[in-house]
């Protein structure tokens, strides 16, 4: 199987999925002439056009707006955030008019749309230019929300992220782009709404997903070392979520650790947690820890923001606690 | 003015935008070499808008800038070591090292920020002003504005208040012909940006940036204007950066041979012929390049033995009271 980036993964999924469906555009800053500025878009607007590949002004709130109208007309858009901080300008057009066109016209209209882009640290990018999102957005009841990990679930997942015809919010790592993995060679789709186990274990069950999967996994590797057998559950959409995933792995190993780039307050991991503590209560012998980002802007400093993320060592504290 | 008045403040400006350029060319380096991180963007080529426009501030005055805010940040007086150190990421820096190179801050200076989020510090320039006024301190606010700006709503909002309440604020709009990779004929609309500010109702102009003197004088009419309470300017400053969007960006966007034909118009170059022309020595000149190239290396040295601030530190700012 060849092995590519995640970048070269998500160049696939929008150009096997533009020569599919000629209602299919992208629209964002730099995505044509610039090829992207972080050159997800490489290639395509020689392929496609300036019709189909369409470079906009800083404009977030404009450019999703009219992402939006033409959805309504039967396109099929991907807008581009150059990154996820700057989809904040633009968060009106998407929770009062995208979460909600379908619910408010009684199901008369659709938008069958994507919105796109990286998040989270980046490295030394500072407080205003360091943040995970996906907590805001997998608030919203007609929203859906998915953030990949490896390279084959980018690919197979932003395919049908677009195929759908509800608004999907999809959500990359800005410092994973360089990423590998295999992905096939042939044509295949991830459906939205479906957990992964990816790696199966008995003692404890690690949930997490997006960027956190590979810190996870190196954690992982060293405790296995230790003999401490870890499942790592990777939801891939949080919302909808797979939740029997989550809870079936969870009621095999008795143990969950969250892992979560976010902040700690009011998250996804939170609720996560309160599923497992749920639905699960009978099964855990230990409480549920999460593992988040620390609760404070992300300093520039470049030892302070190692320590402001989630770590291999604070995954596996957080694992042992709950063997304790 | 009286020549000999002029000559001094030209010599004056011309130092100063040697500053920015001696600091910024130590910046790039430290980058290359790993000392200095994540986004970096340069002012090269346009040293002459901070150093001009700021030059007619008072110490009560405030400055709110972009991510781009070196210049503005030495034109404003910071010392090139606390930002140098800010740039490193050490507690020694303006911002205690929490912000980096896009967000250097100095209350005492009312340096007020350099900011990340593309318009979101415009209308934040209207309340300065408005604070200012509110408690009757006859301060004006600089905003300096890139042109890739003027589409979002943030700018608009912003240019719309404060010309509603005629608040004491000057809008540069810093036109270098990019917004990040696409020039402004495939952004906008229109060509003349300056040309917007009638629509808020507030005077604009648009002015060449080459020439620092020119800067100064036009921007001193708009800041005497608000000191006055006559309202709120846009300026659009036409210019020109000779390095890339920020140190990661090749700028493969420009046209074969731009670079090198406004490198002719550079701010620094012009000043320098403008200071020989009316009789001031060229030993004169070097001397003030060899001050702040030492200045620029000292900030340097300064910033590598500084330390970085404690992990203690983590989570020291993010309330008055926790
Ligand atoms: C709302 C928002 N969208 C996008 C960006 C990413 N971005 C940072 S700078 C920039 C270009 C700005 O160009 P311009 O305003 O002309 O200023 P210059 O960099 O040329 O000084 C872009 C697109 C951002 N920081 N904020
Ligand atoms: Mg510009």
């Amino acid at each position: 199987m060849p092995v590519i980036t995640i970048r070269e993964a998500l160049n696939q999924a929008i150009d096997e999925e533009m020569a599919r469906d000629k209602n299919v555009f992208i629209m964002g800053e730099e995505v044509g002439h610039y090829n992207g500025a972080y050159k997800v878009t490489q290639g395509l607007l020689a392929k496609y056009g300036d019709n189909r590949v369409i470079d906009t002004p800083i404009a977030e709130e404009g450019f999703a707006g009219v992402g939006i109208g033409a959805a309504l007309t039967g396109l099929r858009p991907i807008i581009e955030f150059m990154t996820w901080n700057f989809s904040l300008v633009a968060i009106d057009q998407i929770i009062n008019n995208a979460a909600k066109m379908r619910y408010m016209s009684g199901g008369q209209f659709t938008l069958p749309m994507v919105f796109r882009g990286p998040q989270g640290a980046g490295g030394s990018l500072g407080a205003q230019h360091s943040q995970t999102f996906e907590n805001y957005f997998a608030y919203v009841p007609g929203l859906k929300v998915i953030v990949p990990s490896t390279p084959h679930d980018y690919k197979g997942l932003l395919k049908s992220a677009i195929r759908d015809d509800d608004v999907v919010i999809f959500m990359e790592a800005e410092k994973a782009y360089n990423y590998t993995g295999e992905v096939p060679e042939e044509e295949y789709l991830i459906p939205i709404g479906k957990a992964e186990v990816k790696k199966q274990g008995s003692d404890v069950s690690i949930i997490t997903w997006g960027i956190m999967y590979f810190t996870a996994m190196q954690a992982i590797e060293k405790l296995e070392a230790e003999g401490i057998s870890v499942e790592l559950v990777d939801p891939r959409t949080l919302r909808p979520l797979d939740s029997e995933t989550i809870l079936s792995s969870v009621r095999k190993t008795k143990r969950a650790v969250i892992v979560q780039e976010s902040w700690p307050v009011a998250s996804f991991g939170d609720h996560i947690a309160a599923l497992v503590s749920r639905e699960a209560f009978d099964s855990l012998d230990a409480p549920v820890e999460i593992v988040s980002g620390e609760d404070v802007p992300m300093p520039y400093a470049f030892p302070l923001e190692e320590a402001a993320l989630p770590s291999v060592e604070k995954i596996i504290a957080a694992v042992k606690r709950t063997l304790a | 003015m009286p020549e000999s008045a002029r000559t001094k403040k030209l010599l004056g400006f011309y130092d100063q935008m040697l500053r920015i350029r001696r600091f910024e060319e130590a910046a790039a380096k430290a980058y290359a070499g790993g000392s200095i991180k994540g986004f970096c963007h340069l002012y090269i080529g346009e040293e002459s808008i901070a150093v001009g426009a700021i030059a007619n501030l008072e110490k009560q005055d405030y400055i709110i800038s972009t991510y781009r805010d070196h210049g503005h940040a030495l034109a404003r007086g910071m010392e090139p070591g606390s930002a140098m150190a800010e740039l490193y990421g050490k507690e020694t820096g303006c911002s205690k090292g929490m912000g980096g190179s896009m967000h250097l801050f100095d209350k005492d200076l009312r340096f007020m920020g350099g900011h990340g989020i593309v318009g979101g510090h415009v209308a934040v320039a209207a309340g300065l002003a408005f604070g200012a006024r509110y408690q009757k301190e006859r301060s004006v606010t600089l905003a300096f504005i890139g042109e890739g700006a003027v589409s979002i709503g943030g700018f608009h909002e912003g240019l719309s208040l404060a010309a509603l309440w005629k608040l004491p604020v000057v809008f540069i709009v810093e036109n270098n012909l990019y917004s990040m990779g696409t020039p402004q004929y495939r952004h906008l609309s229109v060509k003349d940006i300056s040309m917007r500010a009638e629509g808020y109702g507030m005077p604009g102009k648009r002015i060449n940036g080459s020439n620092v003197y020119h800067v100064f004088e036009e921007v001193r009419d708009a800041v005497n204007r608000a000191r006055s309470d006559h309202g709120p300017t846009l300026i659009e400053i036409i210019t020109y950066r000779f390095r890339g969007h920020s140190m990661s960006d090749p700028a493969k966007y420009r046209a074969p041979g731009e670079l090198e034909l406004k490198k002719e118009k550079d701010p620094i170059l012009v000043t320098h012929a403008e200071l020989l022309s009316i009789g001031v020595s060229e030993d004169t000149l070097k001397a003030i390049n060899d001050k702040n190239k030492k200045i620029a290396d000292d900030s340097v040295e300064f910033a590598k033995i500084s330390a970085f601030p404690p992990a203690s530190d983590l989570h020291k700012y993010t309330y008055v009271n926790p």
